[in-house]
């Protein structure tokens, strides 16, 4: 049997949460604050990770898993918790995919270590696990909202300052300066002023000192850990940045977007969750407000390329792949690739836990069709697992590289 | 200018030199020895005299980027070398087919160029082939001209290497004609460029075959050739075919350099000290060294002589997959006669020159007991006339309880394989092989310290003085050999390699195969054992994992052998009846192939005849070849009884207007609804015939993704047919949801089985059919016949939704019928296992597993070993029992549900079956044997995939069936045993 999360614990426990999104998460740790909880997300990044998690996972699991509850504990064996007072957090999304039993597993790794009483917590919003999850209240709901969409947008422009920054570094410096400047507005009510602080936060990037030359752009999809963390997939990012390319993400809220979508399919397709069917509408039509304050800004201001619209996201996806393929990153995933493709972006980079079961669907699965309508897209999967050694994956990312710089090339001809 | 191209592989440099007119001055191909760095600078100083200066300079390969990165030397990706060659040099070209030491790329050049390269568990294609070689005891030379007289193509398994050679081992042991095993690995080679690469891809047109392998061996052009249809004009393989990728960089080079830049800047890296993460060496001293050995010398058996031994004798012979080992023991246990030798392609020869020694050496020997084990036990005991064979497993442990009589666990790493068994009161209780995926650990070290041009002793020896092994992973071996690129990258040195490999193999048992998590589990007593412990640095890396001491017998490499002995010597006690002096010099064999005609399953069968006349069939999947003459009354099976339902029901209902469904993954299951549902609507469902292997090729080259499982791989192939059968309209739903039966909290299908028609209508020619997949919910039925009646009509089908409705209920009512039957048909098979005591096999799996293609006749071998044979699906309702994992799968909320039942019968044992590559099986298995744990009963796991080789799997299910024999005594002589 294994220990719940109590309310009592939000005032004597640590919650610990493993890494993912690295923006993002620098508001997470403020926003729960303000309803009570403490937090730590976890920033290690060592191999001892990789082998705490082979330690404490069935090694056919998928490699997130692996890696979070490796990180988890790595970090619980690092001496500087009180196991007694230390929650460890994972979201669960309930889905048809193995990814949804994270949770039950980690309470398999911590019973191996005789650790039964750390309790485990779920973040999920599809009613798993109701007497062990955190109290969503209204407040806590609205901040995370938008601290992820602020997340979003500082990432998306983060991408298209930094490849071209002329002062290392700076880019960096001032996404730090904006995100606790946003940190300060949770405190006082002003972060719902939106309109404004997009305003401002492109006004800043703007500012900052950028070469003219032209990019390459290269887009990642894939499995949602993988796409983000860079801990999953050995900081793709700033390699492809490095390497002289400006990478292309959208937001995670389009993640939240679809898990909402998926509710309303499920209504269409076979007649479930009629009760909650409206609020499922009603969240929708909501964040699909606020990305749009974020699109207007970036319009309005012109410097900057703006992110897709959803509602687009998931008509470019329906030629390819039917909505009602729902687990994982399901249709989504082909959506966006077809999003990249639509605006220009036709260098790709899927990046998959090796043998992702819905990865086979719609990453893999999808990738000739894809190809037949445009064929000068250039895709690379690339398979991560805690054994696949970095060089494997350079060497795809290289010939993707490759072809891109070959295509930049034969269009310019 | 000139132009200077470097190709640093994993194994070889190539080198091209370009002159002011692109021709070629120079081009050379040699093996780096993993001393890439210098070796680079060695080729530079050499070319001084072909090149002008100044000239432009690029490296390509997969070792080549971590010397780019460090020097800052301009960098070609080796894929797109090739592609620039080829447009300059072959613009005709439309596809490129390039297999190299461990990697396979195909090209396609037709419209936008499209590159493929192999995923990174399909590696190893040069080195597969190499490894072959060896196996065989063949040059590359001899393998080529072998395959050209062949007879016939045996199936093997053309997904990575590792598969491959567990197909090909056991062929190697009933003695197949070596032309047609040459020729049959040639052929996996091309199946696996074929399926893992082209991924949809037709390979037509003109093309190139390039690198090492494809240049030299003609035999394994051919063989591409046949397979995909090629005219010989459409085929060209460029005398520069293996120098093609130095050629691309040369031509993709830009940076200019004059020789003395290029030279510093290489003489600067090869000095340059390595950055290597830090790790324990092995021994941190000479003296920690002699200590070790002194304390493992003390594990030595004694031995006696031979010639002048005149007491009772026993003999032991284990056939294993790439050795045989053959042990002649005295009463006492010491030793007369001890070898352990390769097979090189023939086990028997080698038995037969060690049998001959024996009676030279002691003419007078009376041998009073021989018995075999292993891979070739058969073979052995009909060949030599022994007196029995013995389960590995068991031999091992009589063994083993020589050296330590409190064992509680071995650990036995061979050839090809890892088990380990863990001992509980004196009977065998868990025991763990390798899955095919990890298998190969011995003999790796060996092959890749060949590669490296060294021999595997001297190359373990080096690792004992390693200072800083390199960490290489825990997965299969072709990750490992991406992690030695990886290290050679870093310029980690041989020793460093070598220790990195052996630590590799131990962490692989630790973590992989015994998948241990907390080291006291394992025991206190370990014995280890296998040749592969006979390495000093294996043996060493052991014990610093575990972080404790353990035997290894001096003997370690013998001890199947030494166990079979002890066995004969404890079970025969008359004179052997093992052939004696003379008819050993008469003795002959000959071994033919044929295709089975018992079944429609034509498995190929070797027969061997020996000079006395007696045959052995080997490869048989059930007894129909060996047991024409005893008639013996088959006992219940579960899945064939299934079988046949299915069977009836497919012929159930006739109308002249007809849809296709393909009789794979979740139809299994729902098979009776649908045949009942469409009746109902005035339709006869033509279902796909059952798998085949050439089911499989027919779709082979649509697969999108290698790594999905069989089962997935399959309905490609099924699809195919039906449309080649002339069925316009196929109807093959998406279903994210199960049916529900209300034992767990959701009622999921897994993403492959819920989406796999997705994929099919992407990835299959379909214009010319009809393809019917609406996403259907058996939850609701009013959006289930709406969904139904808009796509259909889509098709040209019109139904009323009424009419739809009712179809759906009796389909439903049809299903019950069909499970009803199944269950009673259980209690049928318990009933009569419990009248006549025969264990009952609870095999558990998915419904897709009853296909004869994807289980491997597994059921039959059960009850050729006397289990009756039930499913998970006809184990009677449980009450819901809460699981520690989330429980939201209608499929697996059966396995639980078996588990449980399992626990409550003694004479029940679960088997699961699970398909390589099922994500979510990595979260049932550990599920179900906590499960079974907890009560105490055995949990036997059986990896499934394209491998159609049993041997592994009988030797577990035997020694599963000694151990429950052993077990079930015990509780009778407790007077626990309720059956």
């Amino acid at each position: 049997m294994y220990t719940k999360f109590s309310p009592e614990m939000k005032d004597t426990h640590l919650i610990l949460v493993p890494s993912m999104l690295p923006i993002h998460f620098k508001f997470i740790v403020p926003v729960f604050e303000m309803s009570g909880y403490k937090l730590e997300v976890l920033q290690t990044d060592n191999d001892n990770i990789r082998q705490e998690g082979l330690a404490h996972v069935h090694n056919d699991m998928c490699y997130p898993a692996l890696l979070t509850i490796g990180q988890f504990m790595d970090a619980l064996k690092s001496g500087k918790y009180d196991l007694h007072h230390v929650v460890l957090a994972m979201t669960q999304t309930a889905g048809g995919c193995r990814a949804s039993n994270y949770l039950s597993l980690m309470r398999k790794a911590l019973e191996q270590e005789n650790w039964e009483f750390i309790p485990c917590l779920s973040a999920n919003l599809s009613g798993l696990e109701k007497d062990s999850g955190i109290d969503f209240t209204l407040p806590l709901l609205l901040r995370i909202v938008y601290g992820a969409l602020y997340g979003d947008a500082l990432m998306w422009l983060k991408n298209q300052v930094k490849p071209y920054e002329i002062h290392a570094g700076q880019t960096d410096q001032v996404v730090d300066e904006i995100a606790q400047e946003i940190v300060g507005m949770f405190s006082t009510g002003q972060y719902r002023k939106s309109k404004k602080i997009y305003k401002d936060m492109i006004e800043r990037m703007k500012a900052i000192p950028r070469t003219k030359e032209k990019k390459i752009r290269v887009g990642i999809v894939g499995e949602i850990y993988m796409k983000y963390s860079p801990l999953g997939n050995q900081h793709l990012e700033d390699y492809l940045i490095q390497e002289g390319f400006e990478p292309v993400l959208s937001g995670v809220m389009d993640f939240a977007l679809y898990t909402i979508e998926n509710g309303l399919i499920d209504y269409r397709y076979y007649h479930m969750h009629a009760k909650t069917k409206p609020v499922y509408q009603m969240a929708k039509d909501v964040i699909m407000r606020m990305q749009k304050t974020f699109r207007d800004a970036i319009k309005k201001d012109g410097t900057f390329t703006e992110p897709d619209d959803f509602a687009e996201v998931i008509r470019n996806g329906k030629p390819f792949i039917d909505p009602g393929v729902k687990m994982g990153e399901g249709w989504l995933l082909t959506s966006e690739v077809v999003s990249l493709v639509k605006s220009g972006v036709d260098n790709v980079i899927m990046c998959q836990p090796f043998g992702c079961l819905p990865n086979h669907i719609v990453a893999k699965g999808m990738t000739k069709k894809i190809k037949e309508e445009f064929p000068q897209v250039n895709i690379a999967p690339i398979d991560y697992d805690p054994s696949a050694s970095k060089v494997n994956q350079e060497n795809r990312i290289r010939l993707m590289m490759a072809n891109a710089r070959l295509n930049a090339q034969n269009k310019e001809a | 200018m000139y132009r200077i191209g470097f190709d640093i592989g994993s194994t070889t440099i190539k080198a091209v030199v370009l002159d002011e007119n692109n021709h070629i001055c120079y081009r050379s191909y040699e093996r780096h020895k993993a001393q890439v760095r210098q070796k680079a600078l060695d080729k530079i100083k050499e070319l001084r005299k072909y090149t002008k200066e100044p000239f432009t300079f690029a490296i390509s390969g997969s070792g080549a980027i971590g010397v780019c990165e460090q020097s800052g030397l301009p960098f070609v990706q080796e894929v797109f070398a090739s592609a620039m060659a080829t447009k300059e040099l072959y613009p005709e070209t439309d596809v490129a087919i390039e297999l190299g030491g461990e990697d396979a790329k195909i090209l396609f050049f037709k419209g936008s160029i499209e590159q493929r390269m192999n995923s990174q568990c399909a590696g190893g294609t040069g080195a597969f082939i190499d490894q072959m070689a060896q196996l065989l005891d063949m040059s590359l030379e001899e393998m080529n001209e072998a395959s050209q007289h062949y007879h016939r193509i045996y199936p093997i398994a053309s997904r990575c290497g590792v598969f491959a050679k567990s197909d090909i081992q056991p062929l190697i042991n009933q003695g197949v004609d070596k032309a047609d095993l040459c020729v049959s690995i040639f052929q996996a080679v091309v199946g696996q460029t074929v399926t893992s690469l082209a991924q949809g891809h037709k390979i037509e047109g003109n093309v190139l075959f390039l690198g090492g392998p494809l240049y030299f061996l003609s035999g394994l052009r051919q063989r591409f050739q046949e397979t995909l249809h090629l005219r010989d004009d459409q085929v060209n393989c460029p005398d520069t075919a293996i120098h093609y990728v130095a050629l691309g960089t040369a031509y993709c080079s830009e940076k200019v350099y004059t020789r003395n830049e290029l030279e510093d800047i290489l003489e600067k890296l090869v000095n340059t000290p390595m950055q290597l993460d830090e790790s324990e060496p092995l021994f941190e001293t000479e003296e920690d060294y002699e200590a070790f050995v002194a304390r493992h010398r003390s594990h030595d058996v004694k031995y006696a002589k031979l010639s002048d031994y005149t007491g009772k004798a026993y003999l032991g012979i284990d056939s294993g997959s790439t050795t045989t080992k053959l042990a002649l023991i005295t009463e006492d246990g010491r030793l007369l006669f001890d070898s352990y030798s390769s097979n090189k392609g023939n086990p028997l020869d080698v038995v037969l020159e060690d049998l001959k020694s024996i009676y030279d050496q002691n003419p007078g020997i009376r041998i009073f007991g021989a018995y075999a084990t292993g891979y070739g036990e058969e073979l052995m005991r009909h060949a030599f006339h022994l007196d029995g064979g013995v389960v590995e497993t068991l031999a091992h442990y009589t063994a083993a309880k020589r050296f330590n009589p409190q064992v509680d666990y071995i650990l036995d790493i061979g050839g090809q394989d890892i088990k380990c068994f863990k001992i509980r009161q004196g009977h065998i209780d868990d025991i763990v092989l390798n899955e095919a995926c990890s298998s190969g650990c011995g003999s790796f070290i060996e092959t890749f310290a060949n590669s490296l041009g060294y021999d595997s002793v001297e190359f373990a020896k080096l690792g004992l003085r390693s200072k800083h092994p390199v960490d290489l992973g825990t997965r299969c071996t072709v990750f490992m050999n991406s992690g030695v690129k990886q290290a050679q990258k870093n310029g980690a040195t041989v020793e460093d390699i070598s220790a990195g490999l052996c630590r590799s193999v131990v962490r692989n048992a630790l973590y992989k195969v015994i998948r241990t998590t907390n080291k006291n589990d394992i025991g206190k007593h370990i014995v280890v054992q296998g040749g592969t412990f006979q390495n000093d640095a294996v043996l060493r890396s052991f014990e610093q994992e575990l972080g404790y001491q353990v035997i290894r017998p001096s003997i370690a490499h013998l001890m199947g052998a030494y166990g079979a002995a002890l066995y004969a010597k404890k079970l025969h006690r008359t004179p052997s009846a093992i052939l004696n002096k003379e008819q050993l010099d008469a003795f002959t064999h000959k071994s033919q192939s044929v295709a089975c005609q018992g079944c429609t399953n034509h498995c190929s069968l070797t027969i061997n005849t020996f000079s006395d006349g007696t045959r052995l069939i080997a490869g048989n999947k059930c007894d129909k070849p060996v047991k024409l003459k005893k008639q013996v009354e088959p006992l219940p099976d579960m899945y064939k009884y299934k079988m046949k339902l299915l069977e009836e029901e497919q012929k159930r209902f006739k109308h002249t207007k007809k849809i296709g469904m393909p009789f794979v993954l979740n139809n299994y299951d729902l098979l009776p609804f649908w045949g009942r549902f469409f009746d109902c609507l005035g339709y006869e469902v033509v279902w796909s015939k059952p798998s085949t292997i050439q089911t499989y090729v027919r779709g082979q080259q649509t697969i999108p993704s290698d790594t999905a499982c069989y089962p997935a791989k399959v309905v490609h192939g099924h699809i195919q047919q039906l449309m080649d059968d002339g069925i316009k309209e196929i109807f093959y739903p998406c279903m994210t949801y199960n049916i529900d039966e209300n034992q767990s909290d959701n009622h999921y299908n897994c993403p492959i089985v819920a989406y796999y028609p997705q994929v099919i209508e992407s990835n299959m020619d379909l214009l010319s059919i009809h393809f019917i997949s609406p996403f259907l919910s058996f939850d609701d039925e009013k959006t289930f016949a709406r969904a139904v009646k808009m796509h259909f009509e889509r098709a040209g089908i019109e139904w009323k939704t009424k009419d739809i409705r009712i179809a759906m209920r009796a389909g439903i009512n049809a299903y019950n019928d069909f499970m009803e039957r199944l269950h009673v048909y259980h209690d049928q098979c318990v009933q009569y296992a419990r009248i006549h005591h025969h264990p009952i096999a609870v095999l558990c799996g998915r419904p897709y597993h009853l296909d004869p293609l994807i289980n491997h006749q597994i059921n039959q071998l059960l009850t050729s070993l006397g289990f009756v044979v039930v499913s998970e699906e006809s184990v009677p309702k449980q009450k819901p029992h809460r699981v520690n994992v989330l429980n939201q799968w209608t499929y697996h909320a059966r396995l639980y549900q078996a588990a449980h039942y399992v626990c409550k019968h003694d004479d029940m044992h679960l088997i699961q079956l699970v398909s390589f590559g099922c994500g979510l099986d990595a979260v049932t298995t550990d599920e179900v044997k906590q499960i079974l744990k907890r009560s105490d009963k055995f949990y036997t796991q059986i990896k499934i995939d394209e491998i159609d080789n049993l041997g592994a799997v009988r030797i577990r299910l035997r020694s599963l069936k000694g151990a429950i024999e052993e077990k079930e005594e015990g509780l009778k002589r407790e007077g626990k045993y309720v059956y």
